[in-house]
């Protein structure tokens, strides 16, 4: 594993091999890859944290519109911003992995999409969440009118005690009726 | 965020460490019931190890709850440990502990194995998880063709190139004598003549001994039993995938339930890594946002329904012509090729030779392309119209094979009738080298006959020339897939890059800009690749080792070319859903691919002097003799009462009754899942409307409560029928009074209904006279007895 100082402890990894959906391997890359953001000073801390700007460097994550929620909601700094150690990080690729089951992705699913970090995805949640498929420039986003009649639909289909939110029971419910959630939510190193 | 995360384990935990305390202190004698709950609650434990993984805490948290829960399973099975049996325990224990940590190993040895993960990962974050669902499916079949390789080469090659004659010792493993001079040049070995016809590649080098070598192994009963198991194989491990696949995707039923929804939260797809396929998947998605939302607000308007059918049945026309033209054509090149075949060899060009694997290959390639455009005429939904396409490529490949198998099967008729001229001829030529030896020497020992093997009489092997064109066939369609894509993608590209500099028009924006990876013609490729080789196999056993080579180059040759030569797709394409589609295409060819090749083994009679099934009436015949002479009598005996009609007859029955009854019963759950879902979105509904209602109600009945000074909320009119049981009652009637007013808030609704109901009931009761209404003490307080009756749901007395 090459000049990095600190290595991945034995029983550490086999704890880690129990409570992750990760294999061996697959941890040992993580811890890998890791390693590489973190600057020289930082790898010998006992539990080092990567800014998020570094995260966000990584080529998975580095086009994908929700890269930032992705960063906060796996996060455990005090701070709320964004950075992650390497357990929040093996955690992260947990739940985006291929032997996830349904109900962890369809959990930190709604976590993601939860912008305003109230329980619920309100408009607000939607109207961002849109324009985060849409894209960044302005030739692609949608109109006013037609944003409106989007969250609409997806309101009267998902929300099934028209409270005018969708809580994580609806949220969840949507999701297992969905043949390709499970095959696209994943991320691999 | 505050997540509802269960506290129960840090419950148990609590509480199970005050009691392990409490325990602590008399390990030694643990009474049956404690051992019993004590080996209870590690159980639990062990559980939530396992499941550990499925909550979704922080990590920092479930360490600290399997460290807990670790330590109190050492701590306590320890305990467990003392006392009868514990030897045992402690064994199995230990072995459960040691098949855990194996079965983890071999899961990661087993995941580790897998080849190209890092090939196939680049390939699907640049392009997303359509492109490289093709690539792992090349994988699959990858897999598939090596079993099917080792079983081949092991079981019927290697026991012949080891254990049996070698080349040039017998006349069917030798060159003859008039094709010697060119059995070496490279023009007659490319079309698989010379050394190449008469080696382990194809059926006719067998020989027919019924054992051999040292270990007396029976290579014609292992080369029919391979031919077909291999079928059996591929069936099995293609309906065990099936099976897998539709064990994952839900019910495909409701789909227009949540498409608004689908859209939003599970549209991206979170494998791309790569900056320009997320921007065309952002113009994807919001096309499709603006597409949905337009057709959820404009009306369904037929305009012109009878111009659209009147072209769709002229498109469905001219398909079917051109289906019928190239079979048609390829009849006629296989008939061709046979009246080449008598012509000298020399005189004709390599297109003569080769005419009929071209023009198969052709019509594969320009065919899909033509329906494409007929197809345009069509105006589908683009889903539906991709399904059109892959029907029609479907029938357009299954039409060229059957019709190449049909000109093929003229072929080998024909070879047929001229074998048994031959054959009479050989018999007669050895019935006289008998009788002329017998009548010079003397003797009847004769020995056979002297000559050279390479100038015995030859009969025309037919099988031998089936195995060549199916091997011809592959060879071509490799070529042709090659070279479509170094010219069809590698030079386009070339071309659209650095012509682009001097060129009028912008070559990378419009025509002919580069290429977009065809994952369905390809799929489909693959999988007749597979059909031919499934067909091919029994007569030319090298054919299975040449397609693995083949699916291995292509794997990187197409990794290459689609990562250097393609853009990804403008429009995207869900593959999730079919991957059983596909698999169903592969079995269906399977069934279709089998039919021959069982025809073969069960009626046409085997040449007379080439291939392990020499000399017999039907090739079928070997396991017969096999059952006869090797294999105990009493097993003849059971073969030959199971295969008597009166058996096999009722046996017949009995499946097509099973497969009735099966059908009824899977109809049954079908029919009672949709009452489920009915019933499910029945209570939804009501749910919401007793919501709605309620609110309603609760805000009438506030107003009407505060408006009666009583608290009452009933009408007059009913305390007139005040029954004789609650005058017994009546000290109760202050709690009943307040009964009404707190049943209007929770059932507003029943109460109406109570009421209305409690009227004839006190007509009924006339046991006791009347009494002084005095005690009841709200005077126009309902009647307390049925309503409470009601409420408490016991019915009023009846007489």
């Amino acid at each position: 594993m090459g000049t990095t100082a600190s290595q991945l402890r034995k029983d550490l990894l086999s704890e880690y091999q129990e409570l992750t959906f990760l294999t061996k391997q697959e941890i040992i890359l993580a811890h890998k890859r890791f390693s590489e953001l973190l600057s020289k000073e930082d790898r010998n801390l006992p539990t080092p944290r990567v800014p998020m700007e570094k995260v966000l460097s990584l080529p998975e994550l580095k086009s994908n519109p929700f890269r930032k929620r992705i960063c906060h909601v796996f996060s455990t700094s005090d701070m709320k911003d964004g950075s992650l150690t390497f357990e929040d990080f093996l955690d992260l690729l947990s739940a985006f992995s291929d032997s996830a089951t349904l109900e962890i992705k369809s959990h930190y699913a709604f976590r993601i999409f939860d912008f305003d970090d109230d329980g619920t995805l309100d408009g607000g949640d939607l109207e961002k969440l849109v324009n985060c498929l849409t894209g960044e420039t302005d030739d692609t986003r949608l109109t006013t009118e037609e944003m409106r009649q989007l969250i609409s639909n997806i309101l009267e289909e998902s929300d099934i005690d028209k409270d005018g939110t969708v809580n994580l029971s609806e949220f969840q419910h949507v999701i297992s009726r969905s043949p390709d959630f499970v095959s696209s939510f994943k991320i691999v190193l | 965020l505050d997540r509802t995360s269960p506290e129960r384990p840090e419950n148990t935990l609590s509480s199970d460490s005050s009691s392990s305390s409490g325990e602590s202190g008399d390990e030694d004698s643990l009474s049956e019931g404690e051992m019993a709950s004590l080996k209870e609650e590690v159980e639990e434990k062990k559980k939530l190890i396992a499941t550990l993984r499925n909550k979704p805490w922080r990590m920092k948290r479930r360490l600290k709850l399997l460290k807990e829960c670790q330590a109190f399973v050492e701590k306590f099975e320890g305990a467990l440990g003392k006392g009868k049996g514990r030897k045992l325990y402690a064994y199995k224990v230990m072995m459960a502990k040691k098949m855990i940590k194996f079965n983890r190993d071999f899961d990661n040895f087993k995941t580790a194995c897998i080849p190209w993960e890092r090939k196939i990962k680049e390939v699907e974050s640049h392009f997303g998880s359509s492109v490289a669902s093709y690539f792992i499916f090349l994988r699959w079949m990858y897999g598939l063709n090596l079993v099917l390789f080792a079983f081949m080469f092991g079981l019927v090659v290697l026991p012949e190139v080891m254990m049996g004659l070698p080349y040039g010792s017998i006349a069917r493993k030798t060159v003859p004598r008039a094709e010697q001079e060119r059995a070496m040049d490279i023009s007659v070995l490319l079309d698989f003549g010379g050394y190449c016809k008469y080696s382990i590649l194809f059926y006719g080098f067998y020989n027919d001994e019924r054992t051999i070598g040292v270990l007396q192994f029976r290579l014609p009963l292992s080369y029919l039993l391979v031919g077909v198991g291999i079928f059996g194989y591929s069936l099995m491990v293609v309906i065990r995938t099936m099976a897998r696949n539709s064990d994952e995707g839900g019910d495909g039923g409701d789909d227009g339930q949540f498409t608004f929804a689908f859209k939003m939260f599970t549209s991206w797809d979170y494998l791309i890594g790569n900056p320009e396929t997320a921007d065309n998947k952002y113009a994807s998605i919001t096309t499709s946002f603006k597409e949905s939302i337009v057709d959820e607000q404009e009306n369904q308007k037929d305009e012109n329904i009878h111009l659209r059918r009147f072209l769709r049945v002229l498109a469905n026309f001219l398909i079917l012509c051109s289906l019928g033209g190239s079979g048609f054509l390829i009849y006629f090149v296989v008939k061709r090729s046979q009246e080449f075949a008598n012509l000298d060899q020399d005189e004709l060009s390599w297109f003569e030779k080769n005419e009929v694997e071209f023009v198969m290959s052709l019509l594969g390639l320009v065919c899909p392309p033509l329906f494409e455009t007929i197809a345009e005429l069509e105006e589908y939904h683009p889903r539906i119209a991709l399904k059109w396409q892959l029907g029609r490529i479907f029938a357009l490949f299954l039409g060229n094979l059957y019709t190449f198998l049909f000109a093929l099967f003229d072929e080998v008729n024909a070879k047929l009738e001229k074998e048994k001229s031959i054959r009479n001829a050989t018999i007669w030529g050895l019935n006289e080298y008998y009788s002329n030896y017998s009548s010079y020497h003397n003797t009847t020992d004769i020995p056979p006959p002297d000559i050279h093997p390479a100038d015995v009489i030859r009969g025309p092997c037919w099988e031998t020339a089936v195995g060549i064109e199916f091997v011809k066939l592959t060879v071509s369609d490799i070529q042709v897939t090659y070279m479509t894509i170094l010219i069809g993608d590698f030079l386009r590209a070339m071309i659209v890059r650095f012509l682009n500099y001097c060129w009028c028009w912008d070559l990378e924006a419009g025509f002919p800009s580069y290429g977009e990876f065809d994952i369905s013609g390809n799929v489909l490729g693959l999988i007749f690749n597979q059909g031919m080789i499934w067909m091919g196999a029994f007569y030319a056993p090298g054919l299975v080792g040449l397609n693995v080579l083949r699916l291995l180059t292509s794997m990187y040759y197409q990794s290459w070319a689609v990562m250097s030569c393609n853009v990804p797709h403008e429009r995207v394409f869900k593959a999730s859903k079919s991957n059983n589609f596909y698999m169903g295409l592969l079995l269906l060819v399977l069934f279709l691919s089998l039919l021959p090749v069982v025809y073969t083994i069960m009626t046409l009679p085997p040449s007379f002097d080439c291939g392990p099934f020499s000399g017999r009436e039907q090739m079928y015949n070997v396991v017969m003799e096999t059952i006869e002479n090797d294999l105990p009598a009493f097993i003849g005996n059971i073969f030959t009462y199971a295969t008597n009609p009166g058996l096999i007859l009722p046996a017949v029955l009995l499946m097509v009754l099973a497969i009735y009854y099966l059908n009824a019963t899977s109809k049954n759950y079908q029919n009672a899942n949709l009452e489920l879902k009915k019933k499910m979105q029945m209570a939804r509904d009501e749910e919401k409307n007793r919501r709605n209602n309620k609110e309603n109600t609760n805000q009438v009945m506030q107003d009407l409560e505060d408006l009666l000074p009583n608290r009452s909320l009933l009408p007059p009119a009913a305390e007139e029928e005040n029954p004789p049981p609650v005058r017994e009652k009546g000290s109760k009637s202050p709690k009943v009074a307040k009964r009404p007013g707190a049943a209007a808030n929770g059932k507003g609704v029943n109460l109406q209904n109570d009421v209305s109901l409690a009227a004839p009931n006190p007509k009924a009761a006339v046991t006791h006279p009347p009494g002084p209404r005095g005690l009841s003490g709200n005077a126009r307080g309902p009647p307390p007895g049925p309503v409470r009756g009601r409420g408490r749901g016991t019915p009023p007395p009846r007489h």
